[in-house]
């Protein structure tokens, strides 16, 4: 039996999505079983993210209501054997299936991959309990923005009254130069307000929108920094430490003076 | 003093209306102010739908009679309904049973669009973060961080206060009086460093904050150390 995992956020446009496809990628990189699923329905992106737009024949509301065997819906990735892809359908809307047909779709992909992802809708209406329905586990991604992080808070204490419970935190585009400015708010701000785990940080790279836009997900590329900051939240998922990512390169004098009397403000 | 005030005050809250009744003048003048409001020159402002009527006469000893003539005033409209008429006793009373109730612990985190109701005193041990609610009847103390909002004495309790380790709520409210941080962020940075326990009350109407340590100076009803 594997575990499924949502990835949320409550704020739209904070890289749920990018998200879901490079830990789910990753994992597979790892030579895990795992399936994606899509259940932003009538705005699916997660297909075109991964490059496999032009494979879907059948969706999740086909699944749902019969139309077709789970097995006929899953998209398989062209680069690796054992990751697929439950596209969400793009001519309906959330209302289209119910949170108990998602958990029946769910246990039936737990049973057969040792990973599931969750790609959720931005929101916290039925598109967004559709998505948790059938998750164990729940991965909050935010940005280093008040808004952004008060609607991650808005999502975690839904996730926490829920049978979910505790989710992890991945804080996205961080840029290490704004951050040291203090025109961004740091992780440690961010932890602090929003209190829960934190399972990974993801610096801002231009490499995560270029992979984006050709259907190739980051992690592919073993050289950007993006890329090492997912493969770490995968090999974190898969219960490995790893230490967090040193986003500041530059190690001058100055930061051996901070390392040393604690962190300066 | 020459000029003249009207000896009825009338106050909006948020579920109907209070008349403040003064508890200096003669009763029949106080009479005859309160017809005239109700007949005439607030006649607009009290016709309509159903409202809710809290009669308060302060410190004033009415007898029985007195009070049923009052009502019979108020009763002459049929949208007003008297809830409750109260002297100062039975309102600092009523206030004070509810400030002397002991204080209920609670701990977690107060979210975002979650709300933490509590009748009486509490103390939370925990976060309440932005657009997170705590309100109380009674006194609020918050072992954490208060940066959302948090209403003290919900039902009328002006001696309510609300008291928190780091202090920077988006909104304070205490009984009906209801304030927010100055914009400037000036008054935030200028003690960054400062990391003292501070606690809101209200002053003749006024919120204000104060450290923790001058609460004795404000509330009888406390046990107060002074040392041997």
């Amino acid at each position: 039996m594997g575990e499924a995992i949502v990835v949320t956020s409550g704020k739209g446009g904070v890289g749920k999505t990018t998200t879901t496809a490079n830990i789910g990628t990753a994992l597979a990189l790892l030579g895990k079983k795992v399936c994606l699923v899509d259940t932003d329905i009538g705005l699916r992106n997660l297909d075109v993210v991964m490059g496999l737009e032009n494979r879907i024949i059948y969706d999740i509301c086909d699944v749902a209501d019969g139309r077709c065997r789970l097995h006929q819906a899953l998209v398989k990735d062209k680069r690796f054997e054992e990751l697929y892809m439950l596209p969400a359908a793009q001519t309906k809307d959330k209302n289209a299936v119910s949170p108990e047909q998602v958990r029946d779709i769910i246990v039936e992909l737990k049973g057969e991959f040792q990973y599931v992802l969750i790609d959720c809708p931005a929101g916290i209406e039925q598109g967004f309990k559709n998505a948790i329905a059938g998750a164990d586990h729940a991965i909050v991604v935010t940005t280093p923005e008040n808004a952004a992080v008060r609607d991650a808070d808005r999502v975690i204490g839904l996730l926490e009254s829920s049978h979910i419970g505790s989710p992890k935190l991945v804080v996205n585009r961080i840029r290490p130069n704004m951050v040291k400015a203090g025109e961004m708010l740091d992780v440690d701000e961010v932890l602090q307000v929003l209190n829960i785990d934190l399972l990974g940080i993801v610096p801002d790279d231009e490499m995560v929108i270029r992979a984006a836009n050709t259907g190739e997900p980051t992690v592919m590329n073993p050289d950007s920094k993006a890329s090492i900051a997912y493969r770490n939240i995968a090999r974190r998922i898969q219960g490995d430490t790893v230490p967090l990512m040193q986003l500041d390169e530059k190690k001058g004098r100055f930061n051996l003076f901070k390392k040393i009397f604690g962190r300066g403000r | 003093m020459s000029i003249k005030r009207n000896p009825v005050t009338i106050k909006g809250i948020k579920d109907g209306l209070v008349f403040r009744l003064d508890e200096q003048c003669d009763f029949a003048e106080l009479l005859d102010a309160l017809k005239e409001m109700i007949e005439h020159s607030h006649q607009a402002i009290l016709s309509g739908p159903l409202v809710a009527i809290d009669v308060r006469f302060g410190k004033r000893e009415l007898s029985d009679e007195q009070k049923l003539q009052i009502l019979d005033v108020l009763r002459s409209r049929r949208n007003l309904l008297v809830r409750s008429i109260e002297g100062a006793k039975a309102e600092e009373v009523r206030e004070n049973a509810v400030l002397r109730m002991p204080m209920f612990t609670m701990s977690g985190m107060v979210r975002s669009g979650q709300v933490l109701r509590h009748d009486g005193n509490l103390l939370f041990l925990g976060d309440v973060n932005p657009g997170g609610t705590i309100v109380c009847t009674g006194d609020i103390y918050i072992l954490g961080a208060l940066r959302g909002m948090a209403h003290a004495g919900s039902e009328g309790g002006e001696q309510a206060v609300i008291g928190a380790s780091h202090f920077a709520p988006t909104q304070l409210r205490i009984a009906e009086v209801i304030s927010r941080p100055p914009d400037s962020e000036d008054a935030a940075s200028e003690h960054p460093h400062e990391t003292q326990m501070e606690f809101a009350y209200l002053k003749d109407g006024q919120m204000q904050i104060d450290k923790m340590a001058n609460i004795a100076r404000l509330r009888r009803d406390l046990n107060v150390f002074k040392g041997v």
